[in-house]
């Protein structure tokens, strides 16, 4: 008895483990495995390019931002694991750029689709291209108007706009917020998210052409660092790090009134704190255009089926599918098309209180004067992030530790 | 030696048939062809990627373009060795973690054996718990415990305040932070080594502790003068395996800083271990050349404070 038992047991283990590998092959699809990172909102276009193709099976695999990168760059090294398509952040572009040949190169057949510095921004050095844009960071201010109103500023959207033309009227209307604003509330998340946006408007950001880095001497960015550190000193943030579990706690507890935003921002708020809605309005950002995030559709070389792939990356890239994706998960379009097309310049949005949405990112879009990216960007901008963190968990001056960040910065050169 | 087992080896030598060859055979080499299976696959997942690091790390190298790479000798060691502070920032940190989970664990490990050993009702289901903590996933106890030493709205804050202690910035603080990611370890292995200590504890013969009651030990001294010392072979063994894997500690200390800046170890790598800063460098950066030489540098630091962690075990001894 015992015996028969047994058998079955290993019968039944060898059948399930002969269907696990052998499901691919039995059915005739082609499977495109999708690498992404946070939510690119592509669930049903994938559905939909499923029935158009019933020979295509397409599986996604999402992972945080920095996992997802770090994953992909240890698939490219060993040549194996990487899926069909992969994401990749404009963060980490650079990066990946500079070694084109681990990358299927994508050709210039669709070039005109996609605003000109987006698809520069993805070009090697001897121009090839590997990656499709996906969309683009564009900048707008999220405010709570439930808070400033409590405080007695204004809540109109027009009229909040026009309480900060530069930031240093957005830090002074800090101040006369703070003075009478709810307990536990402040007036910005974090400094290190609002340093991103200051330098996402500058001219020259941390590297000039010559892919030298300039971060320590480009005295747009030390403006920005000492209006921002004097922020915190006068208890405007919340201390708070984007992309941190706290952080999103925070919009829930309505612990600060602003936060940049990016377009793909306003998903994020949507996702952590949907019992918000209505209570949010958008306004422009100070200083006007800028740019931070934005993300590129790569096609590994190690893939089984990179045509497929390709031609997928094409479509879910298409201005088309980027306008529904705008409608869907607000995430900003790359390509000029979609952005003139109705329905994404009169987007509205019910949970930011009917704000014009499409409106402003699509202003936003056109103001935005690209800045160059060198190599390691992402890492500057870790650096940067981790100063103005010292600063607000007063482990630091200000002073001392923007010279500590000058001085890591160097070594990213050596 | 005995007369007849020359002659019985001389009869064997005179006549072998092909039986006594093969049980000669079997006797001579059988025990190699079982342990082999152990290090044909260390030699593949173990030595290979050992001395391949090895070779990496005298490279100047981008972990995407191998082809790119240059051979630049010792330099990436000078370097690290002389030139790169935050190395020695993250080895700082990895020893002092190292104290903060091992002494504690095997202490608190020897405890929760002494009180499982006792006669308890439900016996069983205590003992399976302790493991519990073991099977769990590493990244979900690290961010269940990140949002306990929370700073806003986490529990241990909260409790801090009741008694009036006032809240702590968990993750800005060096030893706050040293705390916390040692809390984590602590939690998740001091389980695993109580069972080890157990299940030796239970193979003392009960007369040794019936002669020391008899020349009036109380039971505390019953414990660090019989128990301790008797589980000096297990103790050694906790030592040992708690101290290789520390010296390796990365999961920990990288998901207690999520965010786009977790592998910095905080705002100003306060608790970045030399494995996390071999991820940053390997990982984040691509330097991979460089990144090896930190493997290899940790690896000689494991094997020595696992040396000097094993000749401290060593030192428990009965009187």
């Amino acid at each position: 008895m015992r015996r028969t038992g047994t058998a079955i047991g290993v019968g039944l283990l060898a059948a399930s483990l002969l269907t696990a590998c052998g499901g691919g092959a039995g059915d005739g699809k082609t499977r495109i495995a999708v690498g992404l990172f946070g939510n690119f909102g592509y669930q049903q276009l994938f559905e939909e390019y499923e029935k158009a193709h019933p020979d295509i099976d397409i599986t996604d695999r999402t992972a945080s931002y920095s996992d997802h990168h770090k994953n992909l760059a240890a698939h490219l090294a060993t040549n194996n694991g990487a899926a069909d398509i992969e994401a990749v952040d404009s963060g980490y572009i650079n990066q990946f750029k500079a070694t084109p040949d681990r990358f299927v190169e994508l050709g210039d057949s669709l070039k005109d689709r996609w605003l000109e510095w987006k698809w520069e921004a993805s070009l090697s050095k001897d121009g090839k291209q590997i990656g499709y844009g996906t969309d683009i960071g564009g900048l707008a201010i999220c405010y709570r108007r439930d808070l400033l109103e409590a405080a007695g500023l204004p809540a109109d959207r027009d009229a909040v706009s026009a309480l900060w033309p530069d930031w240093e009227s957005f830090m002074a209307k800090g101040r006369e917020f703070q003075a009478k604003a709810p307990a536990g509330t402040k007036w910005f998340d974090g400094g290190p998210s609002l340093l991103n946006a200051i330098v996402g408007q500058a001219p020259t950001g941390y590297y000039n052409r010559e892919d030298k880095i300039v971060v320590g001497d480009n005295p747009d960015i030390k403006k920005g660092w000492d209006l921002v550190a004097q922020g915190v000193a006068d208890g405007l943030s919340a201390g708070l790090l984007y992309s941190t579990p706290p952080w999103n706690t925070g919009f829930k507890q309505g612990q600060f009134a602003t936060v940049i935003c990016p377009a793909w921002q306003m998903a994020k708020i949507k996702d952590q704190a949907p019992e918000t809605a209505g209570k949010w309005d958008l306004a422009a950002v100070p200083g006007g255009g800028g740019n931070w995030g934005g993300s590129y559709l790569t096609v590994p070389k190690q893939g089984k089926n990179t045509d497929k792939a390709v031609e997928l990356a094409a479509w879910l890239t298409a201005p088309e599918q980027q306008a529904r994706v705008f409608a869907s998960n607000n995430l900003l379009p790359s390509t000029k098309k979609a952005l003139s097309e109705e329905s994404v310049g009169r987007y509205q949005d019910p949970f930011f209180n009917n704000a014009p949405v499409g409106a402003v990112f699509t202003a936003a879009a056109r103001a935005l004067k690209p800045q160059y990216q060198g190599p390691k960007a992402g890492d500057v901008q870790t650096e940067l992030g981790n100063a103005m963190q010292r600063v607000e968990q007063g482990k630091q001056g200000a002073q001392e530790s923007w010279d500590q960040f000058v001085a890591d910065v160097k070594k990213l050169e050596g | 030696m005995e007369p007849t087992g020359l002659v019985v080896e001389r009869a064997a030598r005179a006549k072998p048939t092909w039986r006594d060859l093969r049980h000669r055979w079997d006797t001579r080499y059988a025990p190699y062809a079982y342990i082999a299976p152990y290090f044909l696959l260390f030699s593949v997942f173990g030595l290979f990627p050992l001395l391949y690091t090895a070779w990496v790390s005298l490279q100047d190298r981008n972990l995407l373009d191998g082809d790119a790479a240059t051979f630049i000798g010792v330099d990436n060691y000078v370097r690290l060795l002389t030139a790169d502070p935050y190395f020695w920032n993250a080895m700082g940190n990895t020893l002092s973690l190292w104290l903060l989970t091992t002494v504690p664990q095997i202490l608190f490990a020897l405890g929760i054996a002494q009180l499982l050993n006792r006669r308890l009702r439900g016996r069983t289901f205590f003992r399976m718990g302790v493991l519990l903590p073991n099977i769990t996933s590493v990244a979900a106890v690290t961010i269940i415990f990140a949002q306990l030493f929370g700073r806003d709205f986490g529990l241990v804050n909260w409790v801090l305040e009741l008694f009036d202690a006032g809240r702590v910035d968990w993750q800005a603080g060096t030893a706050s932070s040293h705390t916390a990611i040692a809390a984590m370890v602590v939690w998740r292995w001091t389980g695993y080594h109580a069972l080890i200590f157990l299940a030796s504890m239970q193979a003392i013969p009960s007369s040794v502790y019936e002669a020391a009651r008899l020349d009036g030990a109380n039971s505390w001294q019953q414990f660090w003068r019989i128990t301790v010392p008797m589980l000096r072979p297990q103790i050694i063994f906790s030592t040992v395996i708690a101290t290789a894997g520390n010296m390796r500690l990365l999961a920990e200390p990288l998901l207690f800083n999520p965010g786009t800046a977790a592998s910095t170890g905080g705002s100003d790598r306060q608790f970045q271990t030399a494995a996390l800063y071999l991820y940053e460098q390997g990982f984040g950066k691509f330097d991979f050349g460089y990144a090896s030489a930190i493997a290899w540098l940790l690896l000689i630091a494991t094997v020595l404070i696992t040396g000097l962690s094993y000749l401290a075990a060593r030192r428990i001894r009965t009187d």
